[in-house]
């Protein structure tokens, strides 16, 4: 298929419909509208069911009752809606059901802003609702990678049946760039008719989506199933892209489309002279910790690059174990780094300035 | 020897956790009634609140959907959606559908959306143990309400059939009791009229059934069916509200 | 190569668009291409901008901070944007609606008199074609033809009764800033 030139909200609304999702429960908010928009406008041609919701929550659960149904289904929001939508991600992960859920962040604590942000990493990674459960969140970094993930998400929802985050930012969202539909990798799926409120047909036993589970010994059984699920995920799913990080004296850690604008600050520190190394985690849970083991031993320090104020930067720590000092860059509020700032920060990190 | 009774396949052997003198059974008897009666059993499913009735989907031998606090009816939105040619159910108390859940049974019922409710109403919190509901009466005490619930502190209890009624989209609503066999048979009546709208695709029905909380309210279970007809009926009547056009 | 490109001037005059329309243009000549817009309420009646990026290698920064070239549709977007361009970087302004000239010496400067132009070819909603014009023809990051190819990718095959026009807009304005070389050399 040609390429075509797409914003990235519409371009997830053309690849969910790729991928088969049909159901989309949604409230408005900036800066992800024209993703509801889009689905309002394209679902009923295939035959799907684009319903706004009251609410946030109204929406998370519809989404709940349809995954349950069988359906892929999805919704999408942005920062302060994904808040209201917790319960449902709880819910949805504790009687393990399938669904993506976009989040086009933006500036918070609150109301915050519009403009771009990623201040949500800790509510994505370490779960937003109540319970230990875990949510695969998966951070594009351009547009072609983020209809490339919401196919693969959908996927990656059904073969463990759990919830699938794909964390964006307003300006992923709002941006154009060319994208090409491209099959994901084949997986093996496993049947869905062996669980979902369908009705029984006079069949079977009744089917029952739940997750209350009020013996102590069934509900620490059902969460140490759960946590063997996480395992397999960790083991089969981490994505990360790294640059360099055998030669760097000092490497960047960035996600999203803030590990853009440090490609940029890194492309102009190379032609300078410096060797400085990227990572670029993909799936942001599961983290992917291992790929720190390979960086250079003589490294000067990791400088990790975020808009907000040090989310990501546990993750780096936990990931480093103390083996090279860790710094911070960032900007907050809807402000986005720019190249020079991250270049002066590694000519002091370099320099042993910092 | 001809069978003049047995209970109906709509529900399960499961035995319900309910307090004695409690008509969640009863409710749960005549929703099953309904189901097999009307042949939608097998295609049914019914989406259990956070409540009393917790544990519906161990209770009901159909496809069950256990759903967050309040949030039912737009679990069963979701299901329907996908599913249109099933049978959906919300089976929701006074906490869960009048008070942490309006936005969604009022959104629910506004949209029009072709599932049926059951709601039981009994003034008060029975899961958490007795708290003060959006429809506990004035005057009647609660354990959050110790000196009785008090008009000028949180206002009079709300009557969601009333409400609900204004809506376009809400096609059956009706209110009734199972204090006695003759209110039984009535609200029987009123749940298979209510699930004949969504099987006829007409939109949204909504039966509320006046019930007891014996334990919570402090008496014994006929004392209850008593305080219910002398206390609750007054200030919610009984009757139907609304029917759909055409329909008797 | 990587060229960076602001474009801006008040809610209405088409800025999104043309930036749309060279981003798409890039994309059919096999560049690679990000297109961002400012968004939120300054998009309703106040100053709109768009960062356009081209570049022969994977996009960096969709942001463009520092731009390579900008095209400049009103006065207060000069004020923003002039100190913003990089040294040796391209100005074009739309000098119908822009009533100074620019304060930079370090910068290559073009003006066109575009809803002028625009008001010729009897329609001023063009205005945005001519500036588009103006910057292909010095630049020549991408053709024309590629520019028409994707007007109805960008506006809906609806719109391609407009081709013809906007084809003469974008024209004009190359005509006019030939001339202003021309005038200089």
């Amino acid at each position: 298929m040609a390429k075509v030139l797409m914003k990235g909200n519409e371009a997830v609304g053309a690849a969910a419909i790729e991928a088969g999702c049909r159901y989309f429960f949604g409230y408005p908010i900036t800066p992800q509208s024209e993703l509801p928009e889009y689905m309002a406008r394209e679902l009923p041609k295939v035959g799907g069911v684009f319903l706004q919701a009251e609410s946030e929550i109204a929406a998370i659960n519809m989404v709940y009752g349809a995954a349950g149904a069988g359906a892929r289904v999805m919704t999408s929001s942005s920062s302060p809606g994904i808040s209201l939508k917790q319960e449902g991600i709880s819910y949805i992960a504790g009687a393990e059901l399938p669904c993506l859920i976009v989040n086009m962040m933006r500036g918070g604590p609150g109301l915050g802003s519009i403009q771009p942000s990623q201040t949500d990493y800790f509510q994505a990674t370490r779960g937003g609702g109540n319970g230990d459960y875990r949510v695969v969140v998966l951070a594009p970094s351009n547009v072609q990678e983020l209809v490339d993930l919401i196919i693969e998400g959908f996927d990656i929802a059904d073969q463990y049946r759990n919830p699938v985050m794909i964390l964006g930012d307003g300006m992923i969202g709002q941006m154009m760039e060319p994208v090409e539909f491209k099959k994901p990798k084949q997986r093996e799926l496993p049947p869905k008719d062996d669980w979902i409120t369908n009705g029984t047909k006079g069949k079977r036993k009744p089917h029952i989506i739940n997750s209350l589970y009020l013996a102590p010994e069934e509900l620490e059984a059902h969460n140490i199933k759960l946590q063997e699920k996480y395992r397999k995920i960790r083991e089969n799913e981490v994505k990360v892209e790294s640059y360099n990080i055998e030669d760097a004296d000092v490497v960047i850690a960035a996600y999203g489309t803030t590990a853009r604008i440090v490609k940029t600050a890194i492309s102009q520190l190379e032609r300078e002279g410096y060797k400085v190394g990227l990572i670029r985690p993909i799936t942001l849970w599961p983290y992917p910790y291992d790929e720190f083991k390979k960086i250079n031993p003589q490294c000067k320090g990791i400088l990790t690059v975020e808009m907000n104020t040090g989310q990501m930067l546990d993750d780096v720590k936990i990931a480093v174990e103390g083996r090279f000092p860790v710094y911070f860059h960032g900007r907050t509020g809807g402000m986005v780094p720019t190249p020079n700032e991250i270049i002066e920060k590694v000519k002091r990190i370099h320099g042993g300035e910092m | 020897m001809a069978i003049v009774f047995e209970k109906t396949k709509g529900l399960t052997d499961v035995q319900t956790h309910y307090c004695p003198g409690c008509t969640h059974g009863i409710i749960h008897r005549l929703v099953a009634e309904a189901l097999e009666e009307l042949g939608v059993l097998d295609k049914a499913i019914g989406v259990a609140p956070v409540g009393c009735s917790v544990l519906a989907y161990k209770y009901f031998n159909c496809d069950m959907h256990e759903a967050a606090h309040g949030r039912a009816p737009a679990v069963a939105t979701g299901i329907k959606r996908v599913l249109p040619d099933n049978f959906v159910f919300t089976y929701q108390g006074d906490g869960d559908l009048a008070s942490i859940g309006t936005a969604e049974i009022v959104h629910a019922a506004h949209r029009g959306e072709k599932i049926s409710t059951i709601f039981v109403n009994n003034a008060i919190y029975g899961m958490t143990g007795g708290q003060m509901a959006p429809t506990t009466l004035v005057g009647q005490k609660a354990t959050t309400a110790p000196f009785g619930r008090d008009e000028a502190h949180c206002g009079k209890p709300i009557r969601m059939s009333e409400l609900l009624a204004t809506i376009d989209g809400a096609k059956f609503v009706e209110r009734v009791t199972v204090i006695s066999p003759a209110h039984v048979r009535k609200a029987k009546k009123a749940i298979k009229e209510c699930f004949k709208v969504q099987i006829e695709g007409k939109g949204f029905g909504i039966v509320e059934v006046l019930s007891t909380c014996p334990t919570n309210w402090g008496m014994t279970p006929t004392e209850a069916l008593k305080w219910l007809e002398e206390n609750m009926i007054p200030y919610y009547p009984l009757g139907n509200f609304k029917r759909p056009e055409g329909v008797e | 190569m990587e060229e960076r490109i602001t474009i801006a001037g008040f809610g209405g005059q088409g800025v999104m668009a043309i930036g749309q329309l060279l981003t798409y243009a890039g994309m059919l000549e096999n560049k690679n291409v990000s297109w961002l817009p400012s968004y939120g309420p300054e998009m309703r009646g106040g100053t709109a901008n768009c960062s356009v990026v081209i570049s022969s290698e994977a996009v960096g920064s969709p942001v463009v901070v520092n731009a390579t070239s900008a095209i400049i549709m009103n006065k207060p977007s000069m004020d923003k944007f002039e100190p913003t361009i990089v040294e040796g970087g391209k100005l074009f302004v739309n000098s119908s609606l822009v009533d100074r000239k620019s304060n930079r010496d370090d910068i290559e400067v073009y003006y066109i008199p575009a809803n002028e132009i625009a008001n010729e070819l009897g329609n001023m909603k063009v205005a945005n074609m001519v500036m588009l014009g103006a910057y292909i023809e010095v630049t020549k990051m991408v053709s024309i033809e590629s520019i028409l190819e994707g007007f109805t990718k960008v506006f809906g095959e609806d719109k391609a009764h407009l081709i013809p026009l906007n084809k003469e807009a974008l024209e004009k304005g190359a005509e006019s800033v030939r001339n202003q070389i021309a005038a200089t050399v």
